[in-house]
């Protein structure tokens, strides 16, 4: 029984001020028009340009659940494509990435097939002579994703044709971005270190949400960020603190901690947690850094720069971006009840090495499959996704410093524990969910 | 001189006994299994060389291993709750070459189960153990281990290959 397709009216009741229906969560139809409607109407993260960056050079992946190919075209150009050979449908892009020259080939009948999608060639061609192929679909090849944008080397793309600007999509909340991006002192960052890829048994959403789900973790992370803690205050006098410690131990900050470093709610369903204070605020320096963002910037403009500690800041759908670390994390969608969290780092171009290898040391202990900090939220996402099938009770509460006036305002900063990002979010998804329908 | 007669089959031996501690979850013993400088390390890349500047699924000094020791017993470990459980099928290990500064390099292809409530994973792989004689014991100096998958999405693996 369909309840919810074709009838925006249902999918926004899902959306109330305090609380969020189950069906959000579980619903595999619901899900179904998050991949029609969501990941069509919203901007989306595909990949970065440093993966791909001579002529031919692609790299493939998923948007929502729709496979594309990122390419480097002849024109030095970003182009994204769907991956599907407008032939018999094969997938044409096979490895994750590599370099194809000046043109893809299918494997299955050797259709050949420009960087921007455009048909190139078909094998005994006269076959398709005066048989009308000219009005195929098939004629105009691998079909391109019309609308791509590429901001300080982030490539994103909007999968349907009409919609909002990536401009006002995004809005303030590039400063972000920028902000990772300034860190180093040429101003670029090339992807380093390898990905980090971690199932889930459990709807993306839970991902997305945990990211300004500030009163977790001093809960949920007492066993790993709390034991190694507990481990290093047993350490002899005088030991060095080790990286390892320096990162773990800011998950078991207090709820005051949490409180202070605030949160800002952007439009859109963008917003991040760390305004004022955050838990990477306190790494040490790493020797000579400062004095490269010194000679790129002047003094005024590094302090400016190294002082932003934001926390995560999560770009609506499913990215979530920390610059003073250099992380990206990617949720990727596979079903209602399936995710793959793909943990992307950087390295900062020009800065010293020690800070990318705190970056993917950071990644490790945190994001990896293997962590125990990733070990005690996916118990929790799981134990979630399993018990929302109950009946006992239908909504998920965000209900945490909500006010009323909140719904008129944008670009504001608010106490760190409060659930307006995530209200926020669900309002930006019941919009954009309900805008093609 | 060294006190201890090391041997192709103390070293077999050895290896099967650190296998078995795992399984058996005595994780205080196998920790102790480690020199002070010791590494366990699970590279994410096929051939690996750098654990430093590429990323690792695991690369962890005694203090790390020390945590997930402790964290495994934990009162509010709750991915421990219900816990898991190891099983390793191992290959007849070979002693690889001949001792470069006091290591013995031990490799062992292997099959490994972790269990958790209904669910059962396999993995598979081939350890390379930095083995050293420290006061008079046999202890791990870096045990490695490479999983035929290691670039593989996973979903938690919580215990020790
Ligand atoms: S399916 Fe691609 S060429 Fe036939
Ligand atoms: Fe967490």
């Amino acid at each position: 029984m369909e309840r919810y397709t074709g009838n925006p009216d249902a999918v926004r009741a899902l959306v109330r001020d305090l609380e969020v229906h189950k069906d959000t969560y579980i619903d595999e139809e619901v899900f179904a028009l998050e991949m029609e409607h969501l990941f069509a109407n919203t901007w989306v993260y595909v990949g970065h340009a440093s993966q791909v960056p001579n002529k031919g050079d692609f790299y493939t992946t998923t948007v929502g659940t729709e496979p594309v190919v990122m390419v480097r075209h002849t024109d030095d150009s970003i182009r994204v494509l769907y991956n599907r050979c407008p032939h018999k449908g094969v997938k044409v892009a096979g490895e994750t990435c590599g370099n194809t020259g000046k043109f893809f080939r299918c494997p299955y009948h050797a259709w050949t097939f420009k960087t921007d999608g455009s048909l190139l060639a078909v094998p005994l061609k006269k076959g398709y002579e005066n048989t009308g192929f000219e009005s195929c679909e098939a004629k105009h090849g691998m079909a391109p994703v019309q609308n791509v944008k590429v901001y300080r080397d982030f490539v994103f793309c909007r999968l349907n044709p009409n919609g909002i600007s990536f401009e006002d999509y995004f809005g303030e909340s590039l400063s972000t971005i920028d902000n990772m991006v300034d860190r180093s002192p040429e101003g670029r960052l090339e992807v380093a270190g390898g990905v980090l890829r971690y199932m889930h048994n459990c709807n993306w959403k839970m991902l997305v949400d945990n990211q300004t789900d500030t009163c977790h973790p001093m809960v949920a992370h007492e066993s790993s960020a709390g034991t190694a803690v507990k481990v290093w205050q047993e350490a002899p006098e005088g030991t060095p603190k080790p990286m390892a410690v320096e990162l773990f131990a800011p998950f078991v900050s207090s709820y005051e901690f949490f409180e202070n470093m605030g949160i800002r709610v952007w439009d859109n369903g963008h917003g991040h947690t760390g305004v004022a204070d955050s838990i990477h605020a306190a790494y040490s320096p790493a020797p000579g850094y400062w004095e490269q963002m010194v000679a790129a910037y002047g003094e005024e403009r590094a302090k400016h720069i190294l002082g932003d500690t934001r926390h995560n800041t999560v770009y609506f759908p499913n990215i979530m971006v920390k610059g003073p670390i250099q992380t990206l994390r990617l949720f990727k969608p596979i079903a209602a009840n399936k995710t793959l969290v793909e943990s992307w780092t950087f390295r900062l171009v020009g800065a010293p090495d020690l800070l990318l290898e705190r970056t993917l040391m950071y990644n490790r202990l945190i994001n990896a499959p293997t962590s125990v900090v990733g070990h005690d939220d996916l118990e929790m996402y799981e134990r979630a996704q399993e018990a929302l099938q109950s009946r006992g009770r239908d909504w998920i509460n965000v209900a945490r410093l909500f006010d009323p006036a909140e719904k008129e305002q944008k670009n504001v900063a608010t106490n760190g524990t409060n659930e307006w990002q995530m209200r926020n979010q669900f309002r930006a998804w019941a919009k954009f969910m309900t805008e093609s329908m | 001189m060294s006190a201890l007669d090391i041997t192709h089959k103390t070293l077999t031996d050895f290896i099967y006994a650190e296998a078995r501690l795992l399984d058996e979850q005595r994780f205080e013993d196998w920790l102790n299994l480690f020199t002070e400088d010791g590494h366990y390390w699970m590279p994410l890349a096929h051939g690996q060389t750098d654990p430093r500047l590429h990323t690792s699924l695991m690369y962890e000094d005694k203090l790390l291993l020390r945590v997930r020791v402790e964290r495994l017993a934990g009162q509010r470990t709750f991915s421990q709750q219900p816990k898991s459980r190891c099983h390793h099928l191992l290959q007849a290990p070979t002693v690889e070459s001949p001792a470069p500064d006091g290591e013995h390099v031990v490799r062992t292809a292997f099959h490994y189960v972790e269990t958790r409530q209904d669910q059962q994973t396999l993995f598979a792989g081939w350890t390379t153990h930095h083995v050293v004689e420290d006061a008079g014991a046999l202890k791990i100096r870096l045990k490695r281990v490479d999983l035929v998958n290691c670039d593989a999405a996973f979903g938690n693996i919580q215990l020790f290959m």
